[in-house]
């Protein structure tokens, strides 16, 4: 089953590259990977989705920890969260079937973000389950070109993911 | 008070604040700032080696020897590129070091200047941590972290690489006294529930079994584990890189498992109701086919390493901590008991299989002659340093050890060419102790230039080599898993008398089982190195043996020895 897993990450260079290396190395089967800031200076924020059993999920955030500059690793599948991906996609609109693209966009709260005469860009923020049948439909039209960012994840209600606490050496 | 220094003399007090005292290392062009520097700091012993990877093995031999950290330093490039397998070596068998690499100046960085190598983006898999060192501010607090991850937690290897630059810019220099890695935290004590519920399947386990691995000699745990055993005799088994760990001479101790252990441990695995792993890690040259091992058991897992425990072997109760604070705890939980049944069961297998004490009777030269001389001879009162394949399996099984710490060798990576240069570090280490290295004929050739350190550091190693004039241990596969096509194995070598007399060494050839013991003596009577070639048999298996991804039920042996086996 997949798995949705949230790090935290210290800004060091190289950071990305050895949890990269790391699911290269184990055989890991990740989906999806985001990194980017997070509220904390000096600190990123990695989502990941993993296919995989228990086990090997286990065994993921195990090996993660073990990388120096990682902080905080935790798995919010069983949490209630929110999951979020960008969608960007180029789709074939000719006049006659536009008002139909527009509908469906318009289902799934997408926006169109530029029009030309043959195409539209539409921007799509949903779950990725969302993401994925939106994108079922728009291959009816024709996608000339797509970009998804992948899922990044945040658990609801008042706890958070947070780095363990370190002498402030900026300061 | 701080003071103003280049780079270079940083790294120089770096190595002295963190008690360092030797090093192995080869100059070059990138780290030439610091070998400058150098000689300003007499309290800094250099062994010059003659190829990096001889470093990387002498500073893990001092290493595994002291507990200290070892360093080696090289030059960047091709210097830094031959310090990769030792990296990998000391990353597979928790060793800590520190390896020091040059880098060509920052501004060169990512221009394929003259000996530029990504060194960091190289080791990063076979490093602990490493660092790229391009701002002489990172210099004291990157020495600082290095030294700590190595030798802290499950000890490994960690890789700085500095920039020309760096040695040769100045800055004022204090030494952190501290280091901040909130994401790097070891566990070191058990947690209580844990150890509680260990202490009660200890109590009531009718075949209770101890696996001891390196993680009980890295935390020194070697009293406590005795402890624990004595109150509670539990016989102990121990891994490739556990031998040592407990006296081979004690009531309790049964001897190694796996590929080429014992079959009266190996049937002790399968027979057990719970196993306690201590600083194990369940190698597949422990576990065979995972799915057969120790079935009946409940198991224990005690690491530091928490992404060790069901890594292979799924643990009934895992315990994170440091071996000899858990054991320490363990031995308060649990209440005195006996397994004199269960010990006298698998006794009496030992007694019918296996004998250690192999008995010649062939009238050839074997390799276990030379084994069973060295340690009536030796009696424990030496290390020995192995290389890898048979002739290391023969020095697992055959020798006796004693002493902690007393028997070092390649055991994860399996690095051919290791025994020499490990022997290098080991000797530097105990200067006053007596220390064999043990080789073959294949490994003793791919690290043979060290015979110049050993001579240039006045080293009075025994070396051993045990020439069948095969790559033995892959003819042994050949024979019995490739239709005996002897493919690449068969392996003609010079003279090594000579060649150890070039270096100054002197040394005897012995090609009979009678002339061994004069031979040992002499090697020991002699001061300083000594080279002793004993030139056996040519085909002689490693038994007991589990054929490769077989289970440890099916172990075959010494064809002409016992009659077959088959372990249920």
């Amino acid at each position: 089953m997949k798995h949705t897993l949230v790090a935290l990450l210290r800004d060091q260079p190289g950071v990305l590259n050895r949890a990269v290396s790391l699911f290269r190395r184990r055989g890991f089967n990740i989906e999806s990977l985001t990194v980017g800031h997070s509220e904390q200076p000096g600190i990123s924020r990695m989502t990941l989705v993993v296919d995989g059993d228990n086990t090997s999920v286990e065994q993921v955030i195990k090996q993660l920890y073990k990388l120096i500059d990682v902080l905080k690793v935790s798995d919010v599948t069983a949490d209630a969260n929110v999951s979020r991906e960008l969608v960007l996609a180029k789709v074939f609109a000719p006049p006659a079937r536009r008002s139909d693209l527009m509908q469906i966009a318009d289902i799934f709260g997408a926006r169109v973000v530029d029009v030309t005469p043959d195409s539209l860009m539409v921007e799509l923020t949903s779950e990725p389950d969302a993401a994925d049948r939106f994108i079922d439909l728009l291959k009816s039209f024709g996608i000339r070109e797509m970009v998804r960012t992948g899922c990044v994840a945040m658990v609801r209600g008042s706890s958070t993911v947070s780095a363990p606490k370190s002498v402030d050496r900026a300061a | 008070m701080s003071k103003t220094l280049n780079g270079a003399q940083i790294m120089c007090e770096a190595l002295i604040a963190e008690g360092v005292d030797v090093m192995f290392g080869y100059p070059g062009g990138a780290i030439m700032p610091f070998y400058h520097a150098l000689p300003e700091y007499p309290q800094l012993r250099h062994v010059l080696v003659r190829h990096e990877q001889a470093a990387g093995h002498a500073a893990e031999g001092y290493a595994r020897t002291s507990g200290k950290v070892g360093v080696c330093v090289a030059t960047s490039g091709p210097g830094a590129t031959n310090l990769v397998t030792a990296l990998a070596d000391a990353m597979m068998d928790s060793v800590p070091i520190v390896a020091i690499t040059g880098q060509v100046a920052s501004s060169m960085i990512g221009k394929d200047a003259f000996q530029e190598t990504d060194v960091t983006g190289i080791t990063q898999p076979i490093t602990k941590h490493n660092y790229l060192v391009t701002d002489i501010n990172d210099l004291p607090r990157v020495f600082k972290e290095a030294f700590h991850i190595a030798r802290t937690g499950r000890p490994g290897p960690v890789l700085i690489d500095v920039a020309k630059d760096v040695q040769q810019a100045r800055a004022e220099f204090a030494y952190p006294a501290e280091v901040d890695l909130p994401g790097y935290r070891p566990t070191y004590d058990g947690n209580s529930r844990q150890i509680r519920e260990a202490a009660a399947l200890i109590a009531t386990a009718e075949r209770p079994l101890l696996m001891a691995g390196r993680g009980v000699l890295i935390a020194n745990a070697h009293f406590e584990l005795r402890e624990l055993v004595e109150k509670t005799g539990i016989p102990v088994i121990t891994t490739l890189l556990g031998i040592s760990a407990i006296p081979e001479d004690h009531p309790l101790a049964l001897g190694m498992p796996g590929m080429h252990g014992w079959v009266h441990v190996n049937r002790a695995i399968q027979q057990c109701d719970l196993l306690i792993s201590v600083g194990a890690r369940f190698d597949d040259r422990v576990t065979g086919k995972l799915d057969t091992f120790a079935r009946h058991a409940k198991i224990i897992h005690i690491d530091i390493d928490p992404a060790e425990i069901s890594k292979n072997v799924y643990a009934d109760v895992p315990i994170v901590g440091d071996a000899r604070s858990v054991l320490s705890a363990l031995i308060a939980a649990v209440e005195p008991r006996d397994c004199a049944a269960w010990l006298q069961q698998v006794r009496e297998m030992q007694a019918t299989r296996s004998q250690k004490q192999y008995k010649n009777d062939s009238g050839l030269f074997r390799p276990h002659d030379v084994y069973a001389e060295l340690t009536r001879i030796v009696r424990g009162a030496a290390r020995f340093v192995t290389d890898v394949g048979q002739h290391q399996m023969w020095a697992a099984q055959l020798i006796d050890y004693l002493q902690p710490h007393s028997h070092i060798t390649s055991g994860g990576l399996g690095t051919m060419g290791f025994a020499l240069p490990a022997g290098v570090g080991v000797q530097i280490a105990c200067p006053d102790e007596e220390v064999w290295v043990i080789a073959g004929d294949g490994g003793w050739q791919m690290n043979i230039q060290e015979l110049a350190t050993v001579v240039q550091e006045g080293l009075p190693l025994k070396m051993a080599i045990i020439n069948n004039g095969f790559l033995g241990m892959v003819r042994q596969w050949q024979e019995l898993f490739h239709e005996r096509r002897y493919s690449a194995t068969p392996m003609w070598s010079p003279d090594f008398i000579k060649v150890a007399d070039a270096y100054g060494i002197p040394g005897l050839r012995i090609d009979s089982a009678a002339g061994v013991a004069a031979a040992i003596h002499t090697a020991r009577g002699t001061r300083g190195p000594f080279l002793l070639e004993f030139v056996v048999e040519r085909e002689v298996n490693v038994y007991p043996m589990v054929a490769p991804g077989a289970s440890i039920s099916e172990m075959f042996e010494e064809p002409a020895a016992t009659e077959p086996v088959a372990i249920k």
